[in-house]
């Protein structure tokens, strides 16, 4: 396919052309611009029979509250969630690649992949990035081994625990942890102290905050709570600030009608269809 | 001084009741000096999508041009049109690539899904990281004040004249405060079955 006038994409891995470009502005006095950051509380604590892992829902890009909402706890595969926090791309990617290669993992055994080999997939890229993605991740799930929770570092080392805490909350949420958390637990405790956990950070570390996301994972189930709690419900607004039409000046306009001339539906079996695929 | 200060310039988009409209100021500067008025950020890649790429305008250019050049090759190889969370999640693959040289441009996204039938806005920053919204998105030298006046005039459910208005006036009392940006700005309104875009009259100072 790939030809001079038609180039195939670049080769896999990150592209570094723009680097001395970036780095000579630096140098011209134009620092780099600041990527938006989780500014996070994450916590996980294992229960009597899984795990259960909160968020809060805050983004931001230096003091500004860039997202209100945003989902940090990352689907990894059907038995295992994974919380992010540090720097939001970061984690975001990370999570992603790992969870394609899981599900290819999964199809190559044919069995429910085991936590640790998320953990150790994980820290190796991380390690083999010396730190410089800025993801700091809380993996929790559910194997035929039982639970597992891993807190794993930026730098690329891991820590397998029985209740964790990171981001910038983290220091609120373990102090929660550390007074309230014991073994074997109901799910109901479980998920009440993990909340209590991520209230912590959300109340009292001003990067985090917005709602509360939980994670329940169990053997052989998942419950996604997004949102668990609202934790600062926003007053109902009494009045609104609409402009009267025709307040705008309009110097030109240009109305692009989008015609439908002619649609046409084909319909595709899917998996459990009439029509099977061709395998012959 | 920031590098994303550098141009000037603001996107800002608001969803609306089956409608999404995505507005850009249209000044291109280096740093205080006005170098022209009709340099616009936001760039159709479809008849109903819309992307805007604030920042610094020669890293607008070259991520519109290799952008247009994957779109290209997405729509001849799959042989129908994109869908807005297509392109945004082609865009933030093509961003964190440069995770470690990045493009200084933080895009906007918005159009209409025509799969889902409704209409669609994303945003990210510059190293890629999403965020879907159905409320406002927007990016920029004057986020501070965009983020001001749309948390006050973006409400849910307005309908696409009432859209207007609040974006223009949003955008437009937003860049009067920021001396990098303005100098006129252009509003599209995207629609199921058609898409007005408009010129609005602002300050030229």
């Amino acid at each position: 396919m790939a030809s001079v006038l038609c180039p195939d994409f670049a080769p896999p891995g990150f592209s570094f052309e723009n680097h001395q470009r970036n780095a000579f502005l630096v140098k011209k006095g134009f620092p780099a611009p600041k990527a938006t950051k989780t500014g996070t509380t994450i916590v996980g604590a294992v229960f009597r029979d899984g795990v259960v892992l909160g968020a809060d829902t805050r983004a931001t890009e230096d003091t500004i509250v860039a997202t209100k909402n945003c989902q940090k706890i990352h689907y990894m595969a059907p038995n295992m969630y994974c919380c992010g926090a540090g720097t939001a791309a970061d984690t975001e990617f990370t999570t992603a690649s790992i969870s394609s290669q899981l599900e290819l993992h999964r199809l190559n055994t044919g069995r429910v992949v085991p936590v640790v080999t998320a953990n150790m997939m994980l820290r190796q890229m991380l390690f083999r990035y010396q730190g410089h993605i800025g993801a700091a991740l809380i993996l929790g799930g559910v194997d035929n081994s039982g639970p597992h929770l891993y807190q794993i570092y930026p730098h690329g080392s891991s820590d397998d625990l029985p209740y964790c805490t990171m981001g910038s909350g983290s220091l609120g949420a373990m102090a929660v942890f550390e007074s309230r958390w014991k073994p074997n637990m109901s799910e109901e405790e479980a998920k009440l102290l993990v909340r209590d956990a991520v209230a912590a950070g959300v109340f009292n570390d001003l990067a985090s905050g917005n709602n509360i996301d939980l994670c329940v994972l169990r053997k052989g189930t998942v419950d996604l709570l997004r949102p668990y709690e609202v934790a600062n419900v926003k007053g109902q607004r009494i009045n609104t600030y609409k402009y009267k039409k025709g307040t705008t000046v309009v110097l030109k306009q240009k109305v692009v009608p989008i015609v439908v001339e002619d649609e046409v539906v084909r319909k595709v079996p899917g998996p459990d269809g009439e029509e099977s695929m061709d395998t012959s | 001084m920031s590098i994303m200060e550098y141009n000037g310039g603001c996107v800002l988009a608001m969803m609306g009741k089956d409608c999404v409209g995505i507005a850009t100021d249209l000044r291109f500067g280096v740093q205080g000096m006005t170098v022209a008025y009709n340099y616009e950020k936001v760039f159709d890649v479809g008849p109903q999508l819309y992307i805007g790429l604030p920042g610094l305008a020669t890293d607008t250019e070259t991520v519109l041009q290799r952008l247009k050049l994957r779109v290209n090759l997405y729509e001849l190889k799959e042989g129908r049109k994109l869908q807005p969370a297509v392109l945004t999640s082609m865009v933030a693959n093509m961003l964190y690539e440069r995770r470690f040289g990045p493009y200084f441009v933080e895009p906007v996204i918005a159009g209409w899904d025509s799969k889902k039938n409704k209409p669609y806005l994303s945003t990210m920053d510059l190293i890629g990281c999403i965020t879907e919204t159905d409320e406002f998105a927007l990016a920029g030298t004057c986020s501070e004040q965009m983020y001001g006046m749309s948390e006050a005039l973006w409400q849910p459910d307005l309908n696409a004249d009432e859209l207007f208005e609040s974006i223009s006036q949003a955008m437009m009392n937003a860049f009067d405060r920021d001396a990098v940006s303005g100098m006129g700005a252009i509003v599209h309104i995207i629609e199921k079955d058609k898409v007005t875009t408009r010129k609005i009259k602002t300050r030229m100072d």
